[in-house]
């Protein structure tokens, strides 16, 4: 159906023992590998895509991969922009999903009511 | 030259031996090269690692026993990086990227641009407040690679469609499958390692379809192939390789299918099916041919496109096929600067090597480095022996190189895949159908500097997070201004989207903390100037504008 961890007792590299590690993704928890980066917990959990784009609400996920796309950006820890293809994955890192509206018109109201505030 | 900056806040004095930017192939050749003839390296790689695409391994985190058994020259990889870690004489910055290349101050002939790096800690790509650094080369070797050219097609913006890099990337470092069942499509040699890579995480590989025709093949791998690739020695390396990768194909039975696209990519969400059609000689699919396939991955790729950021601010000229221009050494047209491996043509990892091996040895001789005069004769003698070598090597390996490019290289019936509602720019979701309806609008010339520029602006083709790099070459294309599939010779190179003064990404909380520089001149860009449109902010959209915005 999607994305999946290759069989470790088939690989020739004989990979050695590995950690788990648990992030969580808007609130839910999700489970890797110590080592793996965002983008490869989210997607072997069986998620392909996580970014909503801002004109077209269309779903992105991973596309380039090597982290010149910018396709599969997420927040971490409250920091935006991360590409989660480059980052690698922690112990209790808290990821959000970006789903950008475009910009609207500001108001003249809205405008008075910051300049009220400040 | 326009492009660099000038900004008053280096000591000009000091010199930070030869700087080599990009840990792959070319530029761990170039930085074993460098110090093999003496002089102090600082190799720059933005990864967490040294080893670039070619070599990507399981991280040392959750480390494999034998990681060789899927690797090609993995123990010329093992030590070079071994012994450039444990050598004085060369720090190695990883998680380090340029992101502003500026003239020096005063700018004197021969003086290498200096470097503004960001460094993340190890694993904290784009992580907030990442300390910086300047790098004050006394020679630079630019060797930064390519990534993937994925020509647009319907539904390619589909989660489940990656390009053949990522498919490699995930099957590499992480073995992780980017799906069960997946479509290998576009052109060029390059098809067979990423079928290859995926078939190794236990992926079905349901077929590999190369768009060039059997005409278009034996141009350039002749009739044959084997022959070509059992000719000089130095070829035998190269053979073992590509064989492999075709062994692996026969093995499990995957079909390879030359003269075949993909026309489509469908699905509700994500990725279902795969729309496969012929394609004619020039590329364009042959109606009626069209046939689906069920699939949860596609893993696309076209060909390679250089990752010119460092190069082009830095002033080197480029080719007419988008490649820096490099003599047999690897000088740019700026003195003081080298380039090797795929950012100047596309040509594997073994010429990589040696053009990173020609241009270390080039960027050394640069720089004073200490010894007696008769100990630094002895060097030079022995270094012109092994340069000679060096050329020999070059020559054969770029001649291979030059007839697989011919054999693989996009043909411009692609276009007609392009339709009106095939979504070009990815970033900023713009379609060819709004790319032509506007440049007709607007009775814009997209062959001119200004009339491109205007469409970009109008449009916002090209202007998203990532900069054009990858929809630039498309977008010029479907706008009838680019080489892409034109062929050589249309004296129109696709430099206008490639220049982006700010090389990657740079927060502004972390600009606000660095040290102001002290700007005198008023006619230069500046760090500031750059950074005020090309900013990624805490509060805002990634919306990194045009880069050529600030120099108009």
């Amino acid at each position: 159906m999607s994305a999946r961890a290759a069989d470790p007792s088939r690989d020739p590299s004989r990979p050695g023992p590995t950690t788990p590690v648990t992030i969580t993704v808007d609130g839910e928890p999700v489970t890797g590998v110590l080592g793996q980066s965002l983008a490869g917990v989210v997607m072997a959990s069986g998620r392909t895509a996580w970014r909503t784009t801002a004109a077209g609400r269309a779903p992105r996920g991973l596309f380039c991969g090597i982290g010149v796309c910018f396709d599969c950006l997420v927040t971490v820890d409250g920091v935006r922009d991360v590409r989660a293809c480059q980052r690698r994955a922690v112990e209790g890192a808290v990821v959000t999903t970006q789903a950008e509206a475009l910009p609207t018109r500001v108001t003249s109201d809205v405008r008075a009511g910051e300049v009220d505030d400040a | 030259m326009p492009e660099v900056a000038s900004t008053k806040d280096h000591d000009d004095s000091a010199n930070d031996g030869v700087v080599v930017v990009g840990g792959g192939p070319a530029g761990l050749a170039a930085a074993t090269a460098a110090r093999r003839a003496g002089a102090r390296v600082v190799l720059v790689e933005a990864g967490d690692d040294v080893g670039g695409q070619y070599w990507r391994h399981l991280p040392p985190q959750r480390p494999a026993r034998d990681e060789g058994q899927l690797h090609h020259g993995w123990s010329r990889f093992t030590e070079m990086r071994r012994s450039l870690l444990a050598d004085e004489g060369c720090e190695v910055l990883t998680g380090a990227s340029v992101w502003a290349v500026e003239a020096r101050a005063p700018h004197l002939p021969g003086d290498a641009p200096v470097l503004r790096v960001v460094l993340a800690p190890i694993g904290g790509a784009d992580a907030a407040q990442r300390e910086h650094r300047l790098l004050r080369p006394g020679a630079l070797v630019v060797a930064t690679g390519a990534h993937d050219l994925t020509l647009p097609f319907p539904g390619w913006d589909l989660p489940g469609v990656v390009t053949g890099g990522a498919a490699q990337a995930f099957a590499k470092s992480e073995r992780l499958a980017v799906g069960e069942r997946v479509v290998v499509a576009g052109a060029g040699p390059f098809l067979l390692p990423v079928a290859s890579s995926l078939l190794s995480t236990g992926a079905t590989v349901l077929e590999v379809c190369e768009a060039a025709g059997p005409a278009q093949l034996a141009r350039g791998w002749g009739s044959h192939p084997a022959r070509l690739l059992a000719g000089p020695r130095v070829m035998a390396a190269k053979t073992a390789e590509l064989a492999g990768y075709a062994a692996a194909l026969l093995r499990e039975r995957v079909p390879y299918r030359t003269a075949t696209g993909v026309v489509a990519a469908r699905g509700e969400g994500r990725l279902e099916e795969v729309v496969l059609a012929r394609l004619a000689p020039d590329w364009s699919p042959v109606p009626g041919t069209e046939r689906v396939v069920a699939a949860d991955a596609l893993a696309v790729s076209h060909g390679f496109t250089p990752r010119l950021e460092v190069a082009l601010a830095a002033g080197c000229a480029l080719r007419e096929d988008g490649f820096v221009a490099v003599d047999d050494r690897g000088a740019t047209s700026v003195p003081g600067v080298w380039a090797a491996g795929e950012v100047t043509g596309i040509g594997g990892a073994d010429l990589a090597q040696v053009e990173g091996e020609l241009a270390g040895l080039a960027a050394a001789g640069a720089v004073a480095h200490p010894g007696t005069h008769e100990a630094s004769q002895r060097l030079s003698q022995q270094l012109s022996q092994q340069v000679s070598r060096l050329l020999d090597r070059r020559r054969t390996l770029e001649a291979f190189a030059g007839r697989l490019a011919a054999a693989h290289a996009p043909r411009a019936g692609w276009l007609a895949q392009v339709t009106d509602d095939t979504t070009v720019c990815r970033c900023e979701e713009v379609t060819a159908g709004r790319l032509r309806a506007v440049a007709a609008a607007t009775a814009s010339t997209a062959d001119t500097p200004a009339g491109a520029r205007s469409l970009r602006l109008t449009t916002r083709a090209g202007l998203g997070v990532c900069q054009g790099r990858i929809c630039g070459h498309a977008v010029d294309a479907v706008l009838g201004r680019t080489s892409v599939g034109r062929g050589a010779g249309s004296g129109v190179g696709p430099v206008s989207h490639q220049r982006r003064p700010i090389a990657v990404p740079v927060r502004l909380g972390e600009l606000a903390a660095l040290p102001a520089p002290d700007h005198q001149t008023s006619d230069h860009q500046t760090a500031d100037h750059q950074t005020a449109d090309h900013q990624t902010s805490d509060h805002q959209t990634p919306d990194l504008t045009d880069s050529e915005e600030p120099r108009s």
